[in-house]
């Protein structure tokens, strides 16, 4: 067991909120075709708010921030919380768009010390970035940050996430990645916005596309391995939990919301309300989330992908249940392996009656 | 590496991230990003680290009274202990008492 699963799995024992992540806006600078989001302003939290709540947070435990948005450093009072909550000894990642980090803004980055700055890029090619960040120039002047931030001694990562616009450039985006000697994550999931809206499915990448990304070593290290069909799924697996939301990661949102993942929707309270702690432990929601192991899901815990399906249980909730499948998830599974889940199998009328056997037996009428 | 003695002083440094995990103690580094996950003995000489108190005396007060375990034993465990985590830039080994202020 490597030290972070240990960390997670103590803290999922002591009900410890490890990692938080908080979006201090919404708005932003650039209009991502892909973005989840809208970019309201109105009722963002204040200043005092913020630092109030991190205190509680790490009071609570946290260990892991991540201040993201939106675009932060729209945020005026960016560096100001930044340190705050490098004061309260918190291993912080800064997410942004770059474009607006300069030298000074670099220099400060590093003289906080946060862990890490994790930047999207969409593109290695300019033109194509900027298409779908929709800012001009927004390509030039996030490279040119990554630059600042690296002169700086900064640890960088880019995010890599791929749609209709950009299928194919992640070779090319990880090379130079290398080249610029920062991270590099690729990410080929397009979700819904948080309003519920659906429409931006559309651009996500196709299915051959996200096979020939699980399929890669470059992606996804041994690719036998990742693709491997199916494990045991015994005990220990149906006991466990689809990921650490709302066990031991909060979501807070620019208004003071508290949910259990940035990609989980599921409303469990207002910090203009209640406190953290309050909430961490008395909300209603959260409760059911953590009540919730695996063998209480309705059509996962009977598929053969379970021990090894990265299951989203937001992505599940913005489909109208957080203890079903998510089916951007059981495309992923079907792709890794060629097997279709339970719950693609279910959404055809076919109902696997033995778990594993009819799924395999039962996979060439999934492919659309 | 490091060395810390019986009459070494040790400050936390103030480039890490750390928080109580139950009784553990989780520290990173953030010169090299390296975790470390301290028990309650480590915790223990943790807390204790102000720069104004000898690892002799951190280890006879803050080690010996709580945990069962010899002196001449937690002391070479606790300079060990210390040498590590001085390598990651986690403590501050002085010969001298230091103000926290002046640890980097």
């Amino acid at each position: 067991m490597s030290l972070l699963e240990e960390m997670n799995q103590k803290a999922t024992k002591l009900g410890v909120p490890l990692s938080a992540h908080m979006d201090i806006t919404w708005r932003c600078n650039e209009r991502c075709v892909h973005c989840y989001l809208d970019h309201e302003g109105k009722g963002e939290m204040t200043t005092a708010e913020i630092k109030d709540i991190l205190r509680q947070m790490a009071e609570c435990g946290t260990f892991f921030l991540s201040i993201s948005g939106g675009e932060p450093l729209l945020r005026r009072d960016c560096f100001e919380i930044l340190e705050y909550a490098r004061g309260l000894r918190l291993n912080v990642k800064l997410k942004t768009n770059a474009v607006m980090i300069g030298a000074k803004e670099a220099a400060r980055i590093k003289e906080l010390g946060l862990e890490m700055v994790q930047i999207s890029l969409y593109s290695h090619l300019a033109e194509v970035h900027d298409g779908i960040t929709k800012l001009p120039g927004s390509w030039r002047r996030t490279i040119a940050a990554i630059g600042r931030l690296k002169a700086n001694g900064v640890k960088v990562s880019l995010t890599n996430v791929l749609m209709t616009q950009n299928s194919g450039h992640a070779r090319a985006v990880k090379r130079l990645a290398e080249e610029l000697e920062v991270g590099f994550v690729v990410d080929p999931t397009i979700t819904p916005k948080l309003n519920g809206d659906r429409s931006i499915l559309r651009l996500g990448i196709t299915r051959e596309e996200m096979e020939e990304i699980f399929h890669a070593e470059e992606f996804v290290g041994d690719v036998a391995e990742y693709c491997a069909p199916t494990g045991a799924v015994d005990d220990d697996v149906l006991d466990g939990y689809s990921c650490s939301a709302g066990h031991t990661l909060a979501y807070i949102s620019p208004f003071a919301e508290v949910f259990p993942c940035v990609q989980f929707p599921m409303p469990c309270g207002s910090l203009r309300k209640q406190s953290f702690r309050e909430i961490w432990w008395h909300s209603e929601a959260l409760g059911q989330v953590r009540a919730t192991r695996v063998r209480e899901l309705h059509t996962c815990s009977s598929c053969t992908h379970v021990p090894y399906c990265s299951r989203c249980p937001g992505l599940a909730y913005m489909e109208g249940d957080f203890r079903g499948p998510s089916p951007q998830d059981c495309e992923k599974s079907f792709i890794r392996t060629g097997i279709p889940s339970a719950g693609q199998l279910a959404a055809k009328g076919r109902v696997p009656a033995v778990a594993g056997l009819i799924q395999i037996a039962g996979a060439l009428p999934v492919a659309s | 590496m490091t060395m810390a003695s019986a009459e070494s002083y040790i400050a936390q440094s103030p480039d890490i991230a750390c928080s109580t995990l139950g009784d553990d103690t989780i520290i990173m580094s953030t010169l090299d990003s390296t975790v470390f996950l301290l028990n309650q003995v480590g915790t223990a000489i943790w807390k204790a680290a102000d720069g104004a108190t000898s690892l002799a005396r951190i280890v006879q007060e803050k080690v010996c009274t709580e945990f069962e375990v010899p002196e001449a034993q937690a002391l070479a465990d606790a300079e060990e202990f210390v040498a590590e985590l001085a390598e990651h830039g986690i403590l501050a080994v002085s010969p001298e008492p230091v103000p926290l202020k002046e640890v980097r």
